[in-house]
């Protein structure tokens, strides 16, 4: 047992992988067994997380936890060391508890089932190493290992347009990642170290003097953009999502349930640990900056979202939409560094990050149980099917109904906490955010009533095409995420005080 | 006495080459079967030296001196460095996987063999000679035996063009770096081509700025220094499948890897003084190189620009002159072989079958080939840099080195990591991926096992590198450490 518990973040860290390379090494043909080799696979990472949020000590949440150090590159003295505190504890939680569900998700696929299998579960392990480093280095390896991954499941398992929207994913984020990569080797050439935490320290230090021939201000302020378009793009923020829908659109089900459950995670992710704590001042200052590309976010995420007829498409705006709550936290948090407000703009945003997860995965999935039967995503071919398959169209609206933010589910909790921490502090962009919300109403209400309501279309009705109620496994993949919104909603302490123990502690 | 085991490799593919000459040319089973024996013999060897060599030692090791014309300060002078060892590791890989690859050869395998072997001697040879004179003596040998293996079992379209120009563009290089050898020995007054001892002469800054440049590039020329980069995607596209690995997996790296030991080691102040030049041209290189991999519509055509890009990260990191800049060369010099090798032994069997190494012509190759595929998707990573892979672990300390000495041309230069990765998936993707032509349904026949060994030990080597970089990193940087040393002391 001292062994689990001293390694526990490394084996929650690699088992995924080892179970992928096991998955290689099963006979092929046998698509049952690997299913259910991968599904077993992922839930240990997801019981090994629970023992971890049992032992981890919330009240020091703000404090790495389960701290693991090796000498990995010694050269550039880089050293593979990964930690927990509230923030990424509960990130890992989103990661492996949805990883599984994406899999089981996932039992339809009939092409290359090993193949698949074993990509997504190289994917959970690129996800968890980003939430875990405590290394710079570590954190750039994870970052850029699960493109990869993702990669070949939009191009290998995705729709008609795969390719474009895979290599436009590639380049997207591979472009994006370059400023990063610069500016880490930067901060590595500077420190000798890729610590996080001594880089930090060194780093908000300098305040004065020369780097590089420049001007610490103009070298801090090209670096900070570096970082922040590296993660905008992630997020995605306003102006660089468009890589997004297409990717969202293009990808398996359980693809985009991780595309948007995870990977935007990603980046805000970077925000919060890297650029906040590495750009005190920068941050502060260029927040209003970052909130006007929050809003703008939320403002046109919602307005694409509103356009679309694919209902595909509309899920992925609308994550556009709800990411820019937590970008707009974070912005808040920025400006108005140590506050009360911006400690719950803060808690807001990291509860939403987590919200999001849930609800867009939810949502993604819901779009897939209806692909899967009608072969189609255009809205205007659904039509009045909620008395035909009224268990589906019950968690339509319910998950609907959390993404909007109805009170009493989780997103509006958080959404709730950013706009109330981020009032005080930057009211006008506030205002804007708010009226937003009303769009995303809107095009929720598009979706649902498109989907379930108005006269019904008869070509599923009767016939080869008659449309089936959701099934069995799809109701055990979405009673966990319902579970969640509803607990999140009524009682969000028991991830909150997590979460806000961290943020008090750090911000 | 120790056992001699530098001039066993160094020798044994040569004597192996003698036996292989005196077997009769229709037994081409037993011809094969020497070959692969001597290839793993070497690989043995070169292992074992790898794994023997002594990291908190560092320096030269496993040295030999036999006289060879006293006369002249001419010796038969050998050892290994942190350097030189993982080179003749990589040579050990190249050459036992290279055979395997040949296994299929028709044509003559018994002077193809030969001449092979020839060419590992002579590449064995560069790597761990520490006379000028025998360092010169093994470059030669290294690229005659080219010539021929590309001019006789090249590809039938441009074998003797490719062949002519690669010969006369190295051959050029060459004698413009001999030249500079033989100022060095008349100057040194030390009468010897020792080069130790030349270390050790003090040459006048005015002599070493003035000597610099022609020995650098004139080794560099193999390597793929831009502007003198042309004579390598050509010979790489002419060239036969086994030929290729060694062309671009280990040919390229004794370039750069004699302009560090007779350029940087013997004329530090003029290193000093040029490296701006250098590093700018090594920079157009890695760019260049990229955008042109990108048109190309040949899958060889496009590994060998991409290989240019990637020698230029390793004439990049030299001309930092850092610690981590020269480190990440060295093992980028190791990674970039693997890779190279993965990628024409790769290319090798997909033209094996499918006759056209067109990217438009081909499709969905995944399916037949599924160990082909991945093996090139591995190579691919490994090319755009990918974390977890050896390219990573090789590029990221030259980039810190680069940081340190200009950091425009690390903003300029990482340029090409986008580049390489929208060329490279989309020829992932184009080759392996999409429908089949319809007129190669049928032809494409499954790899056998023994190709299965070279796909498996190249991707295993670069993963397990990028994994775990401890495995060599450190011992580059003893190296390393003793041309700063060098460096530094002038």
């Amino acid at each position: 047992m001292d062994f689990l518990y001293n390694h526990l973040l490394s084996i929650i860290l690699f088992f995924p992988a080892l179970a992928a390379v096991l998955i290689i090494f099963l006979p092929s043909g046998e698509d049952k067994l690997a299913r259910w080799v991968a599904f077993i696979a992922s839930l240990v990472p997801f019981a090994l997380t629970l023992v971890l949020w049992t032992s981890f000590d919330a009240t020091n949440a703000g404090t790495y936890q389960f701290e693991e150090s090796y000498v990995w590159y010694s050269t550039i003295n880089s050293n593979f060391h990964i930690g927990v505190d509230g923030i990424s504890l509960s990130m890992v939680l989103l990661t492996t508890l949805l990883t599984p569900l994406a899999i089981l998700a996932s039992f339809g696929i009939k092409e290359k089932v090993k193949a698949y299998m074993m990509l997504f579960l190289f994917l959970e392990m690129g996800m968890l190493g980003v939430f875990l480093s405590m290394d710079l280095l570590i954190f750039f390896v994870f970052w850029e290992i699960g493109l990869v991954p993702m990669y070949f499941l939009i191009n290998q398992w995705g729709s008609e347009n795969r390719n474009y929207a895979s290599l436009k994913f590639m380049i997207y984020t591979v472009g994006g990642s370059l400023g990063l990569l610069l500016a880490i080797q930067l901060l590595g050439v500077l420190f000798g170290t890729y610590d996080i935490a001594a880089i930090t320290e060194g780093w908000t230090a300098l305040t004065s003097g020369t780097v590089m021939g420049m001007p610490v201000a103009t070298v801090k302020t090209i670096t900070f953009w570096a970082f922040v378009v590296a993660f905008a793009i992630k997020v995605p923020v306003w102006p660089f999502h468009t890589w997004l829908p297409d990717a969202h659109t293009e990808a398996p089900v359980a693809g985009s349930m991780i595309l948007a459950g995870v990977l935007l995670k990603l980046g805000a992710y970077g925000f919060i640990r890297l650029v906040l704590p590495l750009y005190p001042a920068e941050s502060a200052h260029f927040a209003g900056w970052l909130a006007f590309l929050a809003v703008m976010a939320i403002v046109f995420g919602a307005f694409g979202a509103y356009g679309q007829w694919d209902f595909k498409r509309l899920v992925a705006y609308s994550s556009v939409n709800h990411m820019g709550f937590v970008l707009l936290g974070i912005a808040a948090a920025a400006k108005a560094y140590g506050t009360e407000s911006a400690h719950i703009a803060m808690n807001g945003a990291i509860l939403q990050m987590f919200n999001h997860g849930i609800s867009a995965a939810a949502m993604f999935f819901l779009v897939g149980v209806i692909y899967d039967r009608t072969h189609t995503r255009d809205l205007k071919k659904y039509g009045g099917l909620f008395p035909l398959i009224p268990v589906f169209g019950g968690m339509l609206i319910f998950a609907s109904m959390s993404s909007l933010g109805l009170p009493g589910l989780n997103g509006f909790v958080s959404e709730f906490l950013v706009v109330r921490g981020a009032w005080p502090i930057m009211t006008g962009f506030t205002v804007a955010a708010m009226l937003g919300l009303l769009f995303t109403g809107a095009y929720i209400l598009k979706g649902v009533k498109n989907v379930l309501h108005g006269p019904l279309n008869e070509e599923w009705a009767h016939g080869d095409h008659k449309i089936s109620d959701i099934n069995f496994r799809e109701v055990v993949v979405m009673l966990p995420l319902m579970i969640l919104m509803l607990s999140l909603g009524l009682a969000p302490a028991w991830l909150l005080s997590v979460i806000n123990n961290a943020v008090t502690a750090l911000f | 006495m120790t056992f001699p085991i530098l001039s066993v490799i160094i020798f044994s593919p040569i004597v192996a080459a003698l036996i292989i000459l005196l077997m009769p040319a229709d037994r081409k089973t037993e011809i094969r079967v020497m070959a692969l024996m001597t290839a793993a013999f070497a690989l043995i060897l070169s292992l074992w030296v790898y794994l023997n060599y002594d990291q908190t030692l560092a320096g030269y090791q496993f040295v030999e001196k036999y006289d060879w014309m006293p006369d002249f300060g001419i010796s038969l002078h050998l050892g290994v460095d942190g350097i030189s060892t993982p080179l003749l590791l990589l040579t050990g890989v190249v050459m036992f996987t290279g055979v395997i690859i040949s296994w299929g050869i028709e044509d003559r395998p018994r002077e193809f063999f030969a001449f092979l072997f020839l060419l590992a001697s002579g590449v064995f040879g560069v790597f761990v000679a520490l006379d000028l004179f025998m360092l010169f003596f093994f470059y030669e040998i290294a690229v005659f035996p080219m010539y021929l293996l590309i001019a006789i079992w090249g590809w039938v379209e441009t074998r003797e063009y490719a062949a002519m120009k690669l010969t006369l563009y190295l051959f050029i290089g060459s004698v413009i770096a001999l030249l500079g050898a033989l100022a060095m020995y008349f100057q040194s007054g030390l009468g010897t081509f020792d080069m130790l001892l030349l270390e050790t002469a003090n040459f006048s800054p005015e002599f070493q700025k003035i000597w610099f440049l022609p020995i650098f590039l004139g080794f560099a020329v193999l390597g793929g220094i831009w502007p003198f980069h042309n004579w390598s995607p050509d010979g790489h596209v002419a060239a036969p499948t086994a030929v290729s690995m060694f062309h671009a997996g280990v040919l390229m790296k004794l370039g750069a890897f004699a302009a560090l030991r007779v350029g940087i080691m013997l004329l530090p102040l003029g290193a000093v003084f040029w490296a701006p030049l250098i590093l700018m041209l090594a920079t157009v290189n890695v760019v260049y190189g990229a955008f042109i991999a990108m048109i190309q519509t040949d899958l060889k055509y496009m590994i060998g620009f991409s290989s240019v890009s990637h020698m230029g990260l390793v004439m990049l990191g030299f001309a930092t002159l850092t610690e981590q800049g020269m480190t990440g060369a060295g093992v980028q010099m190791f990674s970039h072989g693997v890779m190279t090798a993965l990628f024409f032994a790769a290319t090798g069997m997909v033209y094996d079958r499918a006759h056209t190494r067109q990217i438009p012509e081909l499709g969905g190759m995944i399916k037949p080939l599924p160990w082909v595929g991945v093996a090139f998707i591995v190579g691919g990573l490994v090319s755009m840099g990918m974390p977890g892979f050896s390219g990573f672990v090789a590029e990221f300390p030259i980039f810190m080195g680069v940081w340190q000495v200009k950091p425009w041309v690390a903003i300029l230069a990482v340029i090409s990591i986008v580049i390489t990765a929208a060329y490279i998936m989309l020829a992932i993707r184009r080759t392996f991926f999409g429908e089949m032509p319809k007129e190669l349904e049928g032809h494409i026949t499954p790899i056998t096992a023994i190709d299965k060994v070279v796909l498996v030990l190249l991707s295993g080597l670069m993963i397990g590198l990028g994994m775990f970089p401890s495995i060599m990193v450190p011992m580059v940087q003893t190296g390393v450490q003793n041309v700063l040393r060098i460096l530094g002391g002038a």
